[in-house]
């Protein structure tokens, strides 16, 4: 950074927001920027779907099964011969959602319950602390496994077994960082004034633990899109005619001798989507965090 | 320190209790007769009487979990409802080729991400840093399954170097291990340069230079010896992670393991099996888990024992 755009840096510093220096912050950072490039791609795909292909999704076309890739299929058709790439694309919209409802289960269950774990801390904090060690004592993915075993397969019981799953994650993070504001001096300052403690934690605890609440979003949005395809993979999750990723790429794996683009294709997807939300958050953990960004 | 490991393991009492509970509610919550669900699709009626009278069904549910959690610690986790053989015997039989599997992919996470990171640590910026960052991107980001039919499509299907599943000799482990190893691997390469370059900036190692010793002396006699507690830490919760990845990496490659069991299990309602699979998967990583936490206080002095206990 030359010395001219630190200076410039200052005098700006002074009017703006919070939320502008981030996006300033984030603007700079290439990698973000890739990664939001990818999500774009993937909303703008996922939305216009119906205008970006002709092929039906979901219908078959048995005199078109296993083409290559080609000018008129551009990822090939599978056994069915219904159209990869329009799969693709209408599977990305399942993979958004899923992200979606996963993270925002995750965060309606999971930040009150850290929040008030950690404010109130006493009997209450240890119920809910060995609440979620119980949690996660199943690694990973098995979590999700077990209540989908228990709920049945099908893409809104994938959604809400990844929801459960990813709220020890906002527990714990909201927890720690209610831990550490609650000990300032704001804080104890609205005490005195006699406002409520629904008002302290809501008005003026959480928002600031908004930073590491947005950035932990991000990954849980990829972690969520990974884990449901793995369910899928699996055959726990979405179900045939679904055009889900991880179902698809199970199924092409039959045909892996003879047209491997049924299992290449969605993997990439996948792969490519948890890398944007991955840049993306790596990139608000630098523009929320000024400490972690030295050693880049 | 022995304090610190006798509460540790304390507190993991209430957590194997409530995994036993959690596990012992899977049959009771799907819908449906948990009496036919633990004797099987095709057992008669008889036999499922008899299950419900064993398992105390009719009686309440606090009941049954004391039979449940009794039998458990007799080491009977009930039986397949396929095989018709006693789950332990599964287990048993399975147990050692998932721990062997996750061992091997570790040691290959670990060579893999560690060399890598010191290497971008001490060149920073250089073509074999920028690269190995972004290959280790996008192994955080590719999904194991997918890596794992990929490797196969390659070195099985179109070179025919390596068995593409199975268990036997050393090379049926080479796709396996890397495949699950892999994001482990690409997670270690960033911890370590992360951690090593924060170690390169400190006094101590401007003053080892200073003193003219070698470059290699100082990363290695000096740098690693500092940036190794996080890289531990990472090494440790990974170790867990590879339990679950080890589901997938399984039923890519067929492997006999705990994983693939579970998922079979799952598949055709063998909820005994379920149960079983489950239970030993949360178990082990419990006791990882409490692994890590020990050896990560021994490594680390500065860790106050007693301010540890609440967490």
């Amino acid at each position: 950074m030359s010395s001219k755009l630190q200076v410039a840096d200052k005098t700006v510093n002074i009017k703006d927001t919070e939320f502008q220096q981030v996006l300033r912050h984030l603007r700079r950072n290439r990698m973000a920027m890739a990664g939001a490039a990818i999500l774009v791609l993937f909303l703008l795909g996922a939305i216009f779907a119906p205008l970006l292909t002709s092929f039906d999704p979901a219908r078959p076309d048995f005199g078109n099964a296993f083409q290559k890739p080609s000018a008129t299929h551009i990822f090939g058709t599978d056994e069915l011969g219904r159209d990869v790439f329009a799969r693709i694309l209408y599977g990305s919209q399942i993979s958004l959602l899923i992200g979606l409802i996963s993270v925002s289960i995750g965060l309606i269950l999971g930040v009150p319950v850290g929040a008030l774990s950690g404010y109130y801390g006493g009997k209450l904090d240890l119920i809910v602390q060995r609440l979620i060690d119980i949690m996660i004592a199943f690694p990973g993915i098995l979590l999700a496994i077990v209540i989908v075993t228990m709920l049945g397969t099908g893409v809104e019981n994938v959604m809400i077994a990844t929801g459960i799953a990813s709220i020890p994650t906002y527990t714990r993070l909201v927890r720690g960082s209610v831990l550490a504001i609650k000990e300032l001096r704001f804080v104890a300052a609205a005490k005195v004034l006699g406002i409520s403690d629904l008002k302290i934690i809501v008005r003026h605890i959480l928002p600031n633990c908004m930073g590491p609440i947005v950035v932990q979003s991000t990954f849980q949005v990829a972690t969520a899109i990974l884990w449901a395809a793995g369910l899928g993979f699996l055959g726990l999750g979405a179900q045939p005619p679904d055009p889900e990723w991880g179902a698809m790429l199970s199924k092409g794996r039959e045909f892996i001798r003879t047209a491997h683009h049924l299992t290449t294709f969605p993997g990439l997807a996948i792969l490519l989507m948890v890398l944007g939300f991955n840049l993306l958050g790596d990139g608000l953990r630098d523009a929320l965090d000024p400490k972690s960004r030295k050693f880049r | 320190m022995t304090g610190y490991i006798i509460r540790r393991l304390l507190l993991a009492v209430p957590v194997l209790l409530g995994v036993s509970i959690l596990v012992f509610a899977i049959i009771r919550f799907i819908p449906g007769d948990p009496a036919r669900a633990i004797a099987g699709v095709h057992a008669t009626p008889q036999y499922i009487e008899q299950v419900r009278k064993e398992l105390l069904l009719d009686e309440g549910l606090h009941i049954q979990y004391y039979v449940y959690v009794s039998n458990l610690l007799r080491g009977d986790l009930g039986r397949s409802t396929f095989t018709r053989r006693p789950v332990i015997t599964e287990l048993r039989e399975r147990f050692p080729n998932t721990v062997l599997l996750a061992l091997t992919s570790m040691v290959i996470a670990t060579v893999l991400g560690m060399g890598a990171g010191i290497i971008s640590a001490s060149k920073r910026n250089s073509v074999f840093d920028n690269v190995s960052m972004v290959i280790s991107l996008v192994g955080v980001a590719a999904p194991v399954f997918w890596l794992g039919v990929m490797l196969q499509l390659f070195f099985s299907v179109q070179l025919g170097w390596l068995p593409s599943g199975g268990m036997g000799g050393i090379e049926t482990f080479v796709l396996p291990a890397t495949t699950l190893g892999l994001a482990t691997a690409a997670l270690i390469a960033r911890i370590t340069r992360s951690s090593m370059l924060e170690v390169l900036r400190q006094d101590f190692i401007t003053t080892a230079r200073a003193k003219g010793l070698s470059e290699r002396v100082v990363i290695f006699k000096h740098a690693l010896k500092s940036a190794f507690i996080p890289v531990i830490t990472v090494m440790g919760l990974q170790f867990g992670g590879l339990l679950g990845g080890a589901v997938l990496t399984e039923t890519v490659f067929s492997w006999p393991g705990i994983g693939r069991l579970m998922v079979n299990s799952i598949l055709t309602r063998d909820y005994p099996v379920v149960q079983g699979t489950v239970l030993l998967l949360a178990v082990m990583f419990v006791l990882i888990n409490i692994v890590v936490d020990i050896t990560y206080a021994f490594l680390d002095p500065r860790i106050n024992f007693a301010t540890r206990e609440g967490e």
